[in-house]
């Protein structure tokens, strides 16, 4: 009875302090603009003006448009090349594989902002500033090293004997590919994917640095620029709404794959 | 079949990084192409010898130094009450999830504007980003809810491994629950520890969008991320800014090998 008490008091004070800030959030979007300076946790009378408005607000549904397309497009890029360069690495065992991760591990290790530099100025000579494709290549190569670490460490838990079983079976190579590995490895492929589109959603450094209108800014970036329907008042109702919208559904998807996220995330502790 | 992934890390990152190099020896200012010019190491000179890069160093150390080690204290604790939980434990590991999905700059306004004068609940009339030691606390409690569940999670992996006859053994030859601790637990976690430290303090030393969304780098909080953005996109200073981001590499590299190094030296 006692551990039980201690477990809720715990559960109790971590789910407080966790959820605080969103609940935070929620009522501040909640607020209509007369009353968002009333410093109160609580909405006192609550109101949805704040997210129609959004909607009617090109700043945040280009910019909404913008990261949806180039994280998605960055992303899928990513586990592809991530795919075959961990299969390459788990299964393959050829020359030079520890090269590829240990490089991979260094670039994650890398300070983004050393690549702002050059990268602008060679997409300004390149006219590929402020586009879509200027934010997806360096999305793409910092978000491969991740894609690479998380599914090497996903094969290495494969039992690849399955695919020589299959082919005693009878199956080809590729039958044996397509029926036995890939539905074993397409837990690992969503993981990666789901980490790798987070990372790509939320990047910010190169979403401010390399954009300068709404035309390749993506909601990160547009957050920090935000003016709402009057210039003078800063919209933190607007704001507060906008960051719920990009927030919430990747807070779902991540709750929904929890199991699997953990397992990757925490890959490279157990090892060591 | 890893050659299109070498290719595009070696392309996109390895070839800008050395560009930078090149970049950081040069006066090179984009709002004065003309006088382009190789400059050799003035720009380091110009950087070492002034204040602000030492001021916007200490800031940093500070800063990661005060994240990391409360989120280390305060994850270790969560992962050995998660461990230890008869009950809970499966809502815990889901609801801790939801600061790591949140996006950083998302937490930071959540925080900026709790703490701001006539919008938040938190401070009443105080402007807590307008004074130091203020906005180092916001800044640091931002980066410790956002963190501490990762590290929770990365320590709890590891005390998981830790088979339980260990404990039983201690026990059995009177060790107490403190030594217990020191003795046995920690060794046998520390490869986990080793990693959440070493990925934890990169990632703090190179802390931008808190700062950015937050301060903007006033009343002392700039970090020298955002040194380097200072300088190479509101200053346009390339020449500059590809110094500091050389310098921050460096930086980097050295907290690396610091902890490889007493990784290797106690095992």
């Amino acid at each position: 009875m006692k551990r039980r008490i201690a477990d809720l008091l715990v559960t109790t004070t971590v789910a407080v302090w966790t959820l605080a800030p969103i609940v935070w959030v929620v009522s501040l979007s909640l607020k209509p603009a007369s009353l968002q300076n009333d410093g109160r946790f609580l909405p006192a009378s609550p109101t949805l003006e704040n997210y129609t408005g959004l909607f009617t607000n090109p700043m945040f549904t280009t910019a909404l448009r913008n990261s949806v397309g180039i994280s998605l497009i960055a992303t899928t890029v990513s586990v592809i090349v991530a795919v075959f360069a961990a299969y390459a690495i788990a299964r393959l065992r050829f020359r030079g594989n520890g090269a590829v991760l240990g490089l991979a591990l260094g670039l994650t290790m890398f300070p983004a902002i050393a690549l702002v530099g050059p990268l602008f100025t060679l997409w300004t000579d390149l006219g590929l500033f402020d586009t879509w494709l200027g934010l997806i290549i360096p999305y793409v190569s910092f978000s491969l090293p991740l894609a690479i670490w998380l599914m090497t460490a996903f094969f290495r838990t494969i039992p690849w004997d399955l695919e020589e079983s299959a082919q005693m079976d009878g199956a080809s190579r590729l039958q044996a590919l397509l029926r036995v590995i890939i539905p074993v490895a397409a837990p690992g492929v969503v993981t990666t994917f789901l980490l790798t589109f987070l990372a790509c959603w939320g990047e910010f450094l190169f979403a401010i640095s390399l954009t300068s209108t709404d035309r390749s800014r993506t909601v990160p970036a547009a957050l920090a620029f935000f003016t709402g329907e009057s210039e003078f008042q800063q919209p933190y109702g607007a704001i507060a709404a906008a960051a719920l919208m990009v927030t919430v559904p990747v807070v779902i998807l991540v709750l929904i794959s929890q199991r699997r996220i953990v397992a990757g995330l925490t890959s490279g502790a157990v090892k060591g | 079949m890893a050659a299109p992934a070498l290719l595009l890390m070696v392309a996109v990152t390895v070839v800008p990084v050395l560009r930078t190099a090149a970049l950081s020896l040069e006066n090179y200012s984009l709002s004065a192409p003309g006088e382009r010019a190789f400059a050799g190491l003035d720009n380091y000179g110009r950087i070492l010898t002034s204040d602000t890069w030492w001021q916007d160093l200490a800031a940093t150390v500070v800063l990661t130094v005060t994240s990391v080690g409360l989120e280390f204290v305060l994850g270790f604790a969560l992962a050995m009450a998660m461990h230890k939980m008869l009950w809970g434990r499966q809502f815990l590991r889901t609801i801790v999830l939801v600061p790591y999905a949140v996006l950083t700059v998302v937490s930071a306004f959540a925080f900026r504007f709790a703490f701001q004068p006539s919008v938040g609940f938190v401070g009443g009339d105080f402007n807590w980003l307008g004074e130091t030691w203020s906005a180092y606390s916001v800044i640091v409690l931002t980066e410790v809810w956002k963190t501490t569940p990762f590290m929770a999670l990365m320590l709890l992996a590891g005390l998981v491994t830790v088979p339980g006859e260990v404990y039983e053994a201690a026990k059995v030859d009177g060790a107490g629950a403190w030594q217990r601790f020191w003795r046995v637990t920690v060794p046998c976690v520390r490869p986990a520890i080793v990693v959440a430290l070493l990925f934890r303090t990169l990632d703090a030393f190179r802390v931008f969008d808190t700062v950015y969304i937050q301060t903007q780098g006033a009343v002392g909080t700039e970090t020298l991320s955002f040194l380097s953005y200072r300088f190479l996109i509101r200053d346009l200073e390339v020449g500059l800014g590809s110094a500091v981001s050389v310098l921050l590499f460096v930086c980097v590299a050295m907290i690396a090998a610091g902890f490889v190094r007493a990784f290797r030296g106690e095992s």
